[in-house]
């Protein structure tokens, strides 16, 4: 063997160690055995062995988010590839950049249905940003080093590499990754200067402007969320998020008003109703936040900012699009906001926020104490104030408990917040959390959950335990899919089908199973010392916090309904949906 | 005084016109290309009326694309945005709005029939610039050429004379003028 020539499998692993990935997660077979001799004969890229395929792609989404690298994932062939989808998916829908390696049966035997045989590019080509299939191993490594440029630049996603086993037996040549220059990707960065002055033009003229901010802020790098809270600082602008965007605004200033949305504050919702300018930023209009989009914002000229040219003028029609990377073009609205003298109506300004105030009081997040039963929002507010002076990361499942974690769990940092948003994943959560704790070892990594959507991925605890990752898994157990029992009881005359969590497992025992450790928290007075029992125990927790059965999660903007007609904790009762409406999600 | 609202605030206007496009799709010809551009369409529910691809460029190794859709403004703006996002496409146009262009098509058309018909047949063929490229004494498969209107004339004309079989190619189309792609 030449010096420069590898096996397909070696190459892998050079370009991984190349790119600078230190974890990847993966589960064997016989379609990846080469990489996993390669990977086994060296100790710069570590593997963590999941229990379902599933597992490792939210664990490199979780891995990805809370670094802002690239997460790698390693799945054989066949069954591989297909448990990985839903993960892919999730990781397109939220813009999370992955990079998956799928091995695929031999090149001579594609399409004759061989064993553990499937299109994985045919499969994954609407759930990827871009998919590569390598037949020869000479591109082997070019195609990986493209596929990391790939997920990580512009808007950021996941790509798969499906390398056939021949392939990784073969010998081929090994290029770095310097000198890459794609034939036809070359995403923008810069904003166009004239839209940027046509933007600062309309927010110094404001009355009642406000910012929308999401994950492309996060993407786009922490300079992105420093730059935000310059802008905000010096425009005094109030600023609401979506669920994706929640930390890249310190959630203690006085200029946050909450997220918005469906299960967004009345504040941030009534602002976005009355605004006359609406600064988008790294958001996409997602149905969750227009609500009915005939009443979205009936009176304000729109501001878009956002790297990819699909999401402009997509569900909403914007008066100033701007294509560019977040921090590119926050440093160049601060340049200009800075060159003018007084921008902004002060006086207007103050009477905004004293209106905004007026919203402020209704106290949407409120919610009926109890003394005799936890409610789930006193427990995420409790979690909230004993970990708050610790290195928190927070992940959830997908329901009732998820908004709650959103709406109650107050963020101060980027990064640290780890949700499916976009595609609503239930099961992502204690994955993801396993993907956040590989990453940092040192920090408190916590899985805000429902005793639903956490079955869906239990095994993964197993991954946990083998690995020492201390995750703490804090089920807010209302025994019932919660989301799915509100929106019974809104729209289907409280005829709760199937959503029941009937036979639901001993929690605690369970964890003891699996050889962590299980607490149970009943009664609201006992509640703080238990959290901390979890978070003082150094190894993984499941903690079975039984909360209110039938808490509805609000505020809520029913399906079909604009910002203004928003369901609130003091008007629920008489609170319907539209005909219309229930045809809607 | 606050500003009057610029925004148009729903894309989806029930009531706004179709148009037809004819769009211009470089692409790398690698594999899949094709098939992530297809998806693209069924996948977000865009509508394909023609479809043609062919390599343009071998040592580029390049292909071009043109697809024949309709939707409104907005949804030919979201489709050409949609496919620019795909990795392997160079560029998009359309070339109704960004660049005006011209368009042809060819047709295989068998007409089966004697008589008077069959002279008739002929004769139509002839004001059609339609080339007879096989003949039988009972059959002519015409190959015309043009734009699509005139082909849809000739099948029209066609029909009653023993029209029995049709092959399209499906519109290939260019920008007018000086301007390459």
């Amino acid at each position: 063997m030449s010096d420069k020539q590898l096996t397909g499998a070696q190459i892998v692993v050079r370009a991984l160690r190349d790119q600078g990935v230190r974890h990847i997660f993966g589960y064997p077979g016989g379609a990846v055995l080469p990489i996993y001799d390669a990977l086994f004969q060296q100790d710069e890229v570590e593997h963590v062995l999941v229990r379902h395929e599933q597992g490792a792609a939210h664990a490199a989404e979780g891995y990805a988010r809370s670094t802002g690298k690239a997460g790698v994932l390693l799945v054989t062939s066949g069954p591989g590839a297909t448990n990985a989808v839903t993960g892919l998916t999730d990781a397109m829908m939220d813009s999370i950049p992955l990079v998956c390696i799928t091995g695929q049966v031999p090149t001579h035997l594609i399409g004759s249905d061989a064993f553990q045989e499937c299109d994985t590019v045919g499969i994954t080509r609407t759930c990827t940003k871009h998919n590569f299939l390598v037949k020869d191993v000479d591109d082997l490594a070019r195609v990986l080093h493209d596929a990391f440029y790939i997920a990580t630049t512009g808007r950021p996603g996941p790509v798969v590499v499906d390398i056939p086993k021949d392939v990784q037996f073969r010998l081929g040549e090994y290029v770095g990754p310097s000198n890459i220059l794609h034939r036809t990707y070359r995403p923008r960065k810069e904003g166009d200067p004239a839209r940027i002055a046509q933007a600062i033009d309309l927010m110094a003229n404001a009355r009642r402007p406000v910012f929308y901010t999401g994950g492309g802020v996060i993407n786009s790098g922490t300079r992105a969320s420093q730059l935000l809270r310059e802008l905000v600082a010096l425009t005094g602008f109030p600023i609401t998020s979506t669920l994706m965007g929640l930390g890249a605004f310190p959630a203690s200033d006085n200029k946050w008003l909450g997220m918005l949305g469906m299960h967004g504050t009345y504040e941030a919702n009534l602002a976005m109703n009355r605004c006359d300018v609406m600064i988008n930023i790294g958001a996409r209009f997602d149905d969750r936040v227009t609500g009915r989009l005939d009443a979205f914002s009936p009176g304000s000229r729109k501001i878009h900012v956002d790297i990819d040219p699909s999401s402009i003028n997509k569900n909403v029609r914007v008066d100033v699009p701007i294509l560019g990377d977040c921090a590119e073009v926050l440093a160049a609205m601060i340049e200009a906001w800075k060159a003018r003298e007084r921008p902004g109506d002060a006086a207007a300004l103050a009477q905004w926020w004293q209106q905004i105030e007026g919203w402020r009081e209704r106290k949407s997040l409120a919610y009926q104490a109890s003394t005799e039963t936890i409610k789930p929002q006193y427990a995420v507010e409790r979690l909230y104030k004993l970990t708050r002076e610790r290195k928190t990361y927070i992940t959830t499942e997908v329901g009732q408990h998820q908004m709650w974690a959103a709406q109650h769990y107050r963020f101060e940092e980027p990064n640290r917040w780890m949700t499916s948003g976009g595609l609503g994943t239930m099961g992502y959560g204690i994955p993801a959390a396993v993907g956040v704790q590989v990453a940092h070892p040192d920090a408190l990594v916590i899985d805000i959950a429902g005793e639903a959507s956490v079955q869906m991925t239990m095994q993964e605890l197993s991954t946990a335990v083998q690995y020492r990752l201390p995750i703490k898994i804090f089920i807010l157990n209302n025994e019932y899919m919660g989301m799915v029992r509100q929106w019974q009881q809104l729209l289907h005359g409280g005829r709760y089908a199937h959503s029941y969590s009937e036979a639901l497992p001993d929690f605690v025992k369970l964890a003891e199973a699996y050889g962590a450790k299980g607490i149970r928290a009943i009664d609201p007075a006992d509640l703080d010392a238990k959290i901390m029992e979890m978070i003082d125990h150094d190894g993984p927790v499941v903690f079975d916090c039984m909360v209110d059965k039938l808490e509805n999660c609000l505020p809520m903007i029913p399906s079909g309904a604009p910002h203004d007609e928003m369901i609130l904790p003091d008007n629920q009762e008489s609170a319907g949906v539209s005909d219309a409406g229930k045809m809607l999600v | 005084m606050p500003q009057q609202p610029a925004s148009a605030y729903f894309l989806v206007d029930k009531h706004s016109r179709e148009t037809r496009a004819t769009l211009s799709i470089l692409v790398d010809n690698e594999v899949g290309a094709l098939a992530r551009v297809v998806g693209l369409f069924a996948g977000r529910g865009y509508n394909i009326e023609s479809l043609t691809v062919a390599e343009t460029d071998h040592l580029r190794h390049t292909s071009r694309i043109t697809i024949v859709t309709r939707g409104t403004a907005d949804v030919i703006e979201q489709i050409k945005a949609q496919l620019g996002r795909l990795i392997p496409v160079h560029r998009v146009i359309d070339l109704a709005v960004d660049k005006p262009g011209v368009e042809r098509e060819m047709a295989l058309i068998k007409v089966v029939g004697e008589g008077d018909l069959r002279a008739e047949a002929l004769r139509l063929s002839k004001v059609f610039r339609a080339r007879v490229i096989d003949i039988t004494h009972t059959s002519f498969t015409f190959e015309v050429t043009g734009s699509p209107v005139k082909i849809e004339a000739f099948i029209e004309l066609m029909v009653p004379l023993g029209l029995v079989e049709l092959s399209r190619t499906g519109v290939v189309a260019i920008s007018r003028g000086i301007e390459a792609m």
